[in-house]
């Protein structure tokens, strides 16, 4: 039980390290830009209106109160790190005064149901083809899974969810290709309602899977064929242990391990594909949001969109990482 | 080096395959070099013409001959991929050769900040510096930044390696007759990491030219430079695939499927080389 607490602190010491870096690397890109977010906000506030000089005088005073820039660098970093751990990233531009915290957390909701399902999808499936494929090394069936999930791996995310977009949405439009929902169902828990959430996932989702799989596999078999040859194997096959016992408890299970350091590892990469999915599927989570905000010159949104990330990814890594033991009783024994 | 190279191509039809694809990719990219015409300038043949014997690949939207944009773009790319890759190569060698060798403190503080590297999702942050920088963000200040997040992964291989180097024989040899740690990692480690070093050399290329098409499709990059990904943010901007203009889109496509594919067979085909068992296997030994 010691040897888990005191991985179970290593852990944490790394997650808090990551939030730490990513968020100080983020102050000090905007810190060091050569734009002024005042400057930038006026533009866009008098592009609009017709303002009298005062009011941008005072409105140029007040965004710089808000932006706290203009002070030392420390005094910045340090009113950074109180505010952010407040919660508090100011006010979104894009639909002033919305806090741009708030659109943050509810685009979340669809971002984290379309990477956690599409992540345990493809890790399971990718997982057990790879492992079968491993040690049925002779079947057709497997061999030509590998050759179609190998040819798409390499390519780029964007790419596969081109190709999917282009045939489900002009050649066979069977399912929808855009938005979260149907425009003619209203967001509240009723069944039309998930019913439709779930049809609008399911091209999203199935982009992401399709991607996914070819890693998974590949490592998969390449670790259970490796297995398959070591001592033990053979003797419990001599020793007549049962075939799927043998595949599932024996073979499995040890090449799972890697498997989930590397879970925890691509989570990030996962992530990023996500934010591309929504923009192609046009999907209402926090991907659509950053790139909106990016091109609205949304300050705080770019901001807040992006800590939630870094934080979100260390977390989910630091979870992967406390699986680790139920797999691996060394980890427990350490 | 010339008897590996024959045996890879006899033996391993996915580096056969892989070496054709690449070659085809090169050798097109390539021409780029003798373009008749500059490929960012824009309405220089008759806009939306189908691929004919005049204009090989067509012509787009904005009046360009895509034949020689498609070139200059691949060019710019593989060129980006490859700075990207020799940047990021020389971190990760130094990285895991000096945590590997070294061990104790330094290998702990390195594998450290190896981890909080691997963490950091790159994508918001690749957006943030777009965001900040807007047009100022050029290709290389990106490949800098892309060679700043793709050396974890190598690193940690190259480190397992050299930790199997520190104890060999050889290495104490070096170590007595008075070799310099610097002079021990360079000319007695060094050689046996460069198969490694080739092999995620191809999947660092394919890693950051996918970055470069996923954040220029979003117009997060300079759009007037021709890329691979470029070519499809202009194409999206202009409704190619609606408009019907489809020979903007499917043969940039299958170009970098071309690519992709190749730098992906030769990556796995040289892994499959550097591990002595599957080596056999293969040649029947």
């Amino acid at each position: 039980m010691q040897g888990y607490l005191y991985f179970v602190a290593k852990r944490a010491l790394l997650m808090l390290a990551v939030i730490f870096f990513g968020v100080s690397a983020m102050f000090l890109v905007t810190y060091l830009s050569p734009i002024d977010p005042v400057e930038q906000v006026l533009g866009r506030l008098s592009a609009r209106s017709n303002l009298s000089p005062e009011a941008i005088a005072s409105t140029r005073e007040a965004l710089t109160a808000m932006f706290g820039t203009g002070q030392p660098m420390l005094t910045q970093y340090y009113n950074f790190w109180t505010r952010l751990l407040q919660g508090d990233l100011g006010a979104s531009l894009m639909a002033f005064p919305t806090p741009a915290m708030e659109l943050v957390m509810r685009g979340m909701p669809w971002t984290l149901g379309l990477l956690l399902t599409s992540t345990v999808i493809t890790f399971i499936v990718g997982n057990l083809m790879g492992g079968l494929a491993g040690y049925f090394q002779n079947n057709r069936f497997f061999k030509a899974f590998g050759i179609v999930t190998m040819g798409l791996q390499p390519i780029p995310y964007y790419i596969v969810a081109f190709i999917i977009l282009i045939i489900f949405g002009f050649l066979w439009p069977v399912l929808p290709i855009s938005g979260g929902f149907g425009m003619d169902v209203r967001p509240a828990w009723t069944m039309p309602f998930v019913l439709s959430v779930l049809q609008h996932s399911l091209l999203p989702a199935f982009s992401l899977v399709l991607v996914g799989l070819g890693g998974w596999f590949i490592g998969m078999r390449a670790l259970v064929s490796n297995i398959v040859t070591e001592d033990y194997v053979t003797y419990a096959e001599l020793a007549g242990v049962k075939r799927d016992t043998i595949v599932g408890s024996y073979v499995m299970r040890n090449a799972l391990v890697p498997q989930v350091t590397a879970l925890a590892m691509v989570i990030g990469g996962v992530f990023s594909g996500t934010i591309i999915t929504e923009q192609v599927f046009n999907y209402p989570g926090i991907g659509s949001l950053l790139i909106d905000a990016v091109n609205a010159g949304d300050y705080s949104t770019v901001l807040a969109v992006c800590t939630v990330s870094i934080t979100a990814v260390a977390f989910a890594i630091f979870i992967v990482d406390l699986l680790h033991p139920l797999l691996d009783p060394r980890v427990r024994a350490e | 080096m010339f008897a590996v190279f024959r045996d890879l191509i006899r033996y391993n039809t996915e580096f056969a395959i892989g070496l054709v694809l690449v070659g085809i990719v090169v050798i097109f990219a390539g021409l780029s070099f003798f373009s008749p015409i500059d490929p960012t300038l824009i309405y220089m043949a008759i806009p939306d013409q189908p691929p004919s014997a005049q204009y090989w690949f067509g012509t787009n939207s904005r009046g360009q001959e895509l034949f020689w944009q498609l070139s200059a773009a691949f060019k710019n790319s593989l060129i980006f991929g490859i700075t990207v890759a020799v940047l990021s190569r020389i971190i990760s060698i130094t990285v895991g050769l000096a945590a590997g060798y070294l061990g104790g403190w330094v290998d702990r503080v390195l594998m450290f900040i190896n981890d909080i590297f691997v963490s950091v999702p790159i994508f918001p942050i690749l957006v943030l510096f777009y965001f900040v920088l807007r047009n100022n963000m050029d290709s290389f200040t990106m490949a800098l930044i892309l060679a700043c997040f793709g050396w974890p992964f190598d690193a940690r291989l190259i480190r397992s390696v050299a930790l199997g180097l520190k104890h060999r024989e050889f290495t104490r040899h070096a170590v007595f007759a008075g070799m310099s740690t610097r002079k021990v990692l360079l000319e007695e480690h060094l050689p046996y990491v460069m198969p490694i070093v080739f092999s995620t050399f191809m999947n660092n290329m394919l890693w950051s030219i996918g970055m470069e098409v996923t954040l220029a499709v979003l117009g997060f990059t300079n759009i007037n430079n021709p890329t691979i990904g470029t070519v499809l943010y202009w194409a999206n901007s202009h409704s190619a695939m609606v408009v019907g203009v489809w020979w903007w889109i499917v043969i940039p496509v299958i170009l970098i499927v071309m690519t992709f594919l190749g730098l992906f067979l030769l990556a796995v085909s040289m892994n499959e080389y550097i591990d002595p068992r599957s080596r056999l296997r293969r040649m029947g030994a």
